[in-house]
């Protein structure tokens, strides 16, 4: 990690100094365990304080939409956000020529709430990733854990660790695990009945407090302005009414049909644990096995719903 | 004043008996977090939760709250009158919250109950209500009171201060509200003198781990800060969600929506509702004008709009402190790690 900080940092330098870019999209270290903070910076001098480490899961490309046209932007990017990249682009909202890619082969991103809950939710005051452990020390205990027991749902299943576009990179490449990832708690959704799994949606959405952190962490929710906060006319309440609610996820994860990277960003940012995750990771797996499609893989390709094959199943059609 | 001792396992039941003669809040484990819940027969409070992860300010300002409603039944003989939605007024006690949480609502007040407007909803529910508090043996790292006007152990929002001895609860009333409550509560034993000194004792040496500076903030001039260079930085990674606004317990902005709504199976079929929700400078709406105009149009500008509403208009308005209580929960709520207690200090401590 201590590679990447300091390539990265050397890197931002380099590019703000020549003016290769206007600014500079990355992380610097968070002020609590577990969390770094995202920053554009537009001076050289600031590019000491960029950072890397596991605790880097907000998705980059999120900050690639609405910038102006001429404007060069220098990205850190993951397999993931190197994905959401590729796609932004193929929708128009950002050029190849804009962006300088640094490229970081990924080995999955911590998941906080784990880490939380295998130290009994004790207040956790600092978190080490030494190679394959994690160090976990708070008041009056320290522990030590495997790494790739706590990282983020969607790490576990991520087939695409190294990033498929990039100017320079980090590191070497990542090698990918063999085996299919298995979506359980997709497969035991689908093994329910359509009453249950209509109760498990209610239950799953109804802590949501309505602040969007999931819909705003989101690269490819850039809509200029959301159904969500549409009022002339109306389309969704703005109450904490539960149908209101079920509407917003459902709706926001069908935008995402065909998008969806699966970087994890919109579970990650969630204040009160919701797994969001689900609904997007159905439509990510009816993309795969009905059109053979991972989003954001291929540059230059168009979204999934863009576009039509010979080879598409029709068989909905009698 | 008085002041009783109940063993851990008294407390509970006290609390629990309160129910009788006051709807109760309490911190109640749901997921990996606490948050403030009615105490009803499915709920475990626990005393012990330190912060939960929202603020107990629903308690008294609900996220959605039916101001008004209509029938929309023209057969109805008050077809599209408009009427009180009626409220419920009756006592409540927010039993576990902390010093910090409760000092938040006195000077949330100043918005909602002044000289010139009274927020009837607000202000009834206000005073229907008991802050019967937990004292913060251990703050959480991210807490700043003792920054900010609060304290592990200020009494200045409440009307029962609660000591956790270890062993037994030592609580004791603050005014003629705390009495009424505690004089509800079985269970305990009159506290000796030596227990009130022990709980002071121990009250003494406890400190917040987090500081900030507060000392320049009246004197900077508005614009300087309005205009000063941090801003687009700090703003750069904020994804504008309400996160930190509505896990405050001093964002006190709403917006009022009309709604109607059609639904089988109710008494009412059709019925049309103004309700008040919780608003956030965080989000798009906020003070976007009928002309489509919003003066805060930006991520930056909204961003900026947070801070400078609780580090220095309403410093400057009121002169009795920022509009923070150093809870520390938009540190700990905030996706992207922006961070309240730096910004104490690009705010203090800016020179042009």
């Amino acid at each position: 990690m201590k590679q990447y900080t300091d390539t990265i940092k050397a890197t931002a330098k380099r590019l703000l100094e020549d003016g290769t870019v206007d600014c500079f999209i990355g992380f610097r270290k968070g002020t609590m365990p577990m969390i770094n903070h995202p920053v554009v910076i537009t001076d050289a001098a600031k590019a000491d304080t960029l950072y890397w480490d596991g605790n880097c899961g907000n998705n980059l490309a999120l900050y690639l939409t609405g910038r102006k046209a001429d404007e060069k932007i220098g990205i850190v990017a993951t397999g993931c956000v190197s994905r959401n990249i590729n796609l932004l682009i193929a929708e128009g909202q950002v050029t190849r020529e804009q962006l300088y890619i640094v490229g970081a082969p990924c080995k999955g991103m911590i998941e906080r709430r784990s880490v939380e809950a295998a130290v009994g939710h004790r207040e956790i005051l600092s978190v080490n990733e030494e190679g394959e452990k994690l160090i976990v020390e708070g008041k009056g205990f320290k522990e030590e854990l495997n790494r790739a027991d706590h990282l983020q749902r969607n790490c576990v299943t991520c087939r695409h660790h190294n990033p498929v576009e990039h100017n320079d990179i980090l590191g070497s490449e990542v090698s990918e695990p063999a085996e299919a990832p298995v979506f359980t708690d997709l497969e035991e959704a689908a093994a329910k009945s359509d009453e249950d799994r209509w109760n498990f949606f209610q239950q799953t959405f109804e802590s949501c407090i309505r602040c969007y952190a999931c819909r705003n962490a989101c690269p490819m929710c850039y809509c200029p302005t959301c159904f969500v906060d549409e009022a002339k006319p109306q389309w969704v309440g703005k109450s904490s009414d539960k149908v209101d609610t079920m509407t917003f996820h459902f709706l926001r994860a069908f935008h995402l049909a065909g998008r969806c990277t699966d970087c994890g960003a919109c579970e990650r940012v969630c204040p009160v644990d919701i797994p969001v995750r689900y609904l997007t990771n159905k439509l990510n797996r009816d993309a795969q096995e009905f059109y053979d499609y991972s989003a954001g893989l291929v540059a230059g390709e168009r979204p999934l719903l863009d576009q039509y094959k010979l080879t598409d199943i029709e068989d909905f059609i009698k | 004043m008085t002041s009783k001792r109940f063993t851990k396992e008294a407390w509970g039941k006290a609390v629990e008996g309160l129910r009788e003669s006051y709807k109760v809040w309490v911190p109640a484990k749901e997921g990996a977090h606490h948050f403030f819940k009615e105490y009803t027969d499915d709920i475990t409070p626990d005393f012990e939760a330190t912060k939960t992860r929202m603020s107990p300010k629903h308690t008294v300002f609900p996220q959605s709250e039916r101001m008004f409603e209509y029938s929309l039944e023209s057969s109805d003989a008050d077809a599209n009158i408009m009427k009180d939605t009626p409220k419920d007024y009756s006592p409540q006690a927010v039993v576990g919250v902390r010093p910090c949480d409760a000092y938040s609502f006195n000077l949330v007040k100043i918005n909602f109950d002044n000289k010139e407007y009274r927020d009837p909803w607000w202000a009834n529910r206000y005073e229907s209500t008991t802050f019967i508090g937990m004292g913060c043996n251990e703050p959480c790292s991210t807490c700043f009171c003792d920054s900010v006007g609060s304290g592990p152990f200020d009494e200045k929002g409440l009307d029962v201060l609660v000591y956790d001895m270890g062993d037994a609860y030592v609580a004791k009333a603050l005014n003629e509200k705390g009495e009424k409550a505690l004089a509800a509560m079985n269970g305990g034993q009159d506290a000796a003198e030596a227990d009130l000194t022990a709980a002071a004792d121990m009250a003494a040496k406890v400190e917040a781990p987090s500081k900030v500076p507060t000392d320049k903030l009246r004197s900077q001039k508005l614009n300087d800060l309005y205009d000063a260079d941090f801003w687009d930085e700090l703003a750069s990674g904020c994804l504008n969600c309400g996160a930190c606004t509505f896990a405050c317990p001093t964002c006190w902005c709403f917006d009022i929506q009309d709604e109607s709504w059609n639904r089988e199976g109710e008494v009412r079929k059709r019925q049309g509702d103004r309700i008040r929700n919780w608003d956030s400078c965080m989000f798009p709406l906020f003070t976007l004008h009928a002309s489509g105009h919003n003066p805060r149009g930006l991520k930056v500008q909204r961003v900026r709009q947070r801070f400078m509403h609780k580090l220095k208009y309403y410093v400057d308005k009121y002169d009795g402190g920022t509009l923070c209580v150093g809870c520390g929960r938009c540190v700990e709520a905030c996706p992207v790690n922006i961070d309240i207690r730096q910004v104490f200090e690009l705010m203090n401590d800016f020179s042009k």
